[in-house]
């Protein structure tokens, strides 16, 4: 008696304390991987603003790049009664159980930049994700229009390895170098994703295709391996953005200096806000159980230097990058 | 009644927190909650549990987080590749576990080897051979583990006391009891207190030290395993870390880091307190995850200033004592 009691007080009081916190119409717990990259911390600073947009109540828990902190902030959302969540996997298996307790609780799981394993398909609402084998071909279309019919030697810098990413982007642009006889890749390869590899990879690459002279265009699966080669390119007297074509995909702030500068010529974005689109579609889902499609494409935009770089340079880099 | 033990005080931060996060947040006072605390450190608590025999013997063992990485791998790759029945698995990473704690142990009584140097050694060898194993995460889809991650007592309030909270309460009330009511317990604290005067009483000393490090090790197998059943799946970054979060879980529960005394109790108190700080932050939603590693660091050093403290009372009232009874 007594102890039920003290219980109905203590939630009592408990209510009372936390009314102001309520105000918002949704709460959304966002379960987020880290802040291992400048694009992960840009997703989550633009994360917070797309939801204070929408007057959105936006709980972020940062999992330190744990998959078991991330299980955890779940089923305490789960425990909050938050009405979605959303989920950057660290790793794609491992989430059935309790993805399956956010299902049982009626709670819309929504997926962030990237997938899980077919076996959870059923337990989350939809996934907001970009295509890299549609960023890959952005590239290559933006670069096959550039050059006209021109013959064109392109050199390539890949991304990791084994990195789902890089084989996706490489995939994407080699579909459009199929298509036009005129575009040929004459060498490819690693960079690591890193600045630093991506200068000593096109060092070696203006060494063999003599002094750079037979390369026409240079594509990198993501900016910093291209600011590095811009970096070699200007070493080796060659005028990257007027001898050289540049195309290259992320969209980070670097890139858009190097563009304004006259250095570089495209970049395909990788954009951050994830969070956006998954918002939207949270919104009509709960406003009118509109269900969303299993899975929510971003759009790969296109920059050159025709979309004042230097504006968007200025916008990005108060993000995290 | 003057005298506190410490794991009162532990169990007195802990209540005096639950009831602050509940004055804060109105689903706080949940079941959900509560299941979710032992849940969420089902694994933590098994090691942690391993973990205060250790410290109480006066030993450390800085390995466990590795051989919880160890064992999800090599439970991972052994059903998913090589097509062994789950149990059969488990039956084998325990007995590899155990002979790894014994050889550990057995190093640290033979060459006389500072204990923290022998598990340094012991913790990069098994992350080691986890990374030899596979570098990726591998799901792991066994019937069981499905079974074991549906199986839950349903608590009214929605909460779901599941399996692997089972399995460490368990392993917890196990602990106790062979700490408190058993001779190996008494010789564990008799190590802790002074290795010398264990060796004159005529206790083992070295099949001491190699079955507690045994113990250890097959507990940090043992959370490995329900690690594994917590993410389904084997991953050789998984736990890193755990060793240290386990050491504060026991000296947070009250256990004196330099040995001879402790209990089990404690450890899983202090178990529940570092998930209750992680849940607050949860709740909170704007404060950066880092604030568990912060608060953690500061109950640490709390309770090890509360520990001297207390030596130091201790020793002065020692005399005191006497002279009263003289007069």
């Amino acid at each position: 008696m007594t102890s039920k009691a003290l219980l109905a007080a203590t939630a009592l009081v408990a209510i009372t304390l936390s009314l102001p916190a309520t105000a918002a119409e949704l709460t959304v717990g966002f379960s987020q991987i880290g802040s291992e990259s400048g694009w992960r911390a840009a997703e989550t600073s633009v994360s917070k603003s797309e939801a204070a947009k929408r007057k959105v109540t936006l709980k972020i828990a940062d999992a330190q790049q744990k998959q078991e902190n991330q299980i955890k902030a779940i089923r305490s959302f789960i425990a909050q009664g938050v009405d979605a969540i959303f989920l950057a996997p660290v790793v794609s298996s491992g989430w059935d159980a309790v993805l399956k307790e956010a299902k049982e609780a009626k709670i819309p799981v929504v997926l962030l930049d990237r997938d899980i394993d077919p076996s959870g398909k059923e337990l989350y609402l939809t996934a907001v994700t970009s295509d890299s084998v549609h960023e890959g071909a952005v590239a290559g279309e933006w670069l096959a229009k550039t050059v006209a019919g021109k013959a064109c030697n392109v050199v390539e810098l890949q991304g990791t390895v084994g990195a789902s990413v890089a084989t996706n982007r490489k995939k994407g642009f080699d579909g459009v170098v199929a298509k036009n006889a005129n575009l040929k890749v004459v060498r490819s390869q690693t960079g690591d994703f890193t600045r630093a590899k991506g200068k000593e990879v096109m060092e070696s690459f203006i060494k063999a295709e003599g002094g750079g002279k037979n390369i026409c265009a240079v594509y990198a699966h993501n900016d910093d391996m291209m600011v590095g080669a811009i970096q070699a390119m200007k070493e080796a007297g060659l005028k990257p953005g007027k001898d050289v074509l540049t195309v290259s995909i992320d969209a980070v702030p670097d890139i858009f200096k190097a563009i304004a500068a006259g250095e570089a010529n495209a970049t395909v974005e990788l954009t951050p806000n994830m969070a956006g689109p998954a918002l939207d579609a949270i919104m009509a889902y709960k406003a009118k159980g509109t269900v969303p499609p299993k899975w929510i494409q971003t759009e790969s935009k296109l920059y050159t230097a025709a979309d004042d770089p230097q504006k968007i340079y200025d916008s990005k880099k108060g993000l995290g990058y | 009644m003057r005298r506190l033990p410490p794991v009162a005080i532990t169990a007195i931060v802990f209540v005096v927190g639950f009831a602050l996060c509940t004055a804060q947040f109105p689903n706080f006072a949940s079941t959900r909650v509560a299941a979710n605390l032992l849940t969420d450190n089902a694994f933590l608590g098994i090691v942690a549990t391993g973990m205060t025999f250790v410290i109480i013997s006066g030993g450390i063992d800085l390995s466990v987080g590795s051989v919880i990485g160890f064992t999800t791998v090599f439970v991972a790759l052994a059903i998913e590749r090589l097509g062994v029945p789950p149990l059969v698995a488990f039956a084998a990473i325990l007995l590899l576990c155990a002979a790894f704690g014994a050889a550990m142990g057995a190093i640290i009584h033979v060459f006389d080897m500072p204990p923290f140097i022998v598990t340094l050694a012991g913790m990069f060898l098994a992350r080691g051979a986890s990374f030899l194993m596979s570098t990726e995460s591998t799901p792991i889809s066994a019937p069981l583990y499905s079974t074991v991650s549906d199986f839950a007592l349903r608590l009214p309030g929605g909460g779901r006391l599941t399996s692997i909270a089972l399995i460490m309460l368990a392993v917890v009330a196990a602990g106790a009891v062979l700490l408190h009511f058993t001779r190996f317990g008494a010789n564990v604290y008799a190590l802790g207190g002074s290795r010398a005067t264990t060796a004159l009483m005529g206790i083992p000393v070295g099949s001491m030290t190699v079955r507690i490090y045994m113990l250890s090790s097959v507990l940090a197998g043992l959370a490995g395993i329900v690690f594994s059943f917590y993410t389904a799946a084997g991953y050789s970054l998984s736990a890193v870390g755990v060793e240290l979060d386990s050491i504060a879980t026991v000296v947070i529960g009250g256990t004196l880091l330099t040995g001879g005394q402790g209990s089990v109790v404690g450890t899983l108190l202090g178990v529940l307190i570092q998930g209750l700080i992680q849940t607050y932050i949860n709740f909170d939603g704007t404060l950066s995850s880092w604030w568990t590693k912060i608060v953690t660091g500061i109950l640490l050093f709390a309770f090890i200033a509360l520990q001297q403290a207390m030596l130091g009372i201790a020793r002065r009232a020692g005399p005191r004592k006497a002279g009263v009874l003289k007069s």
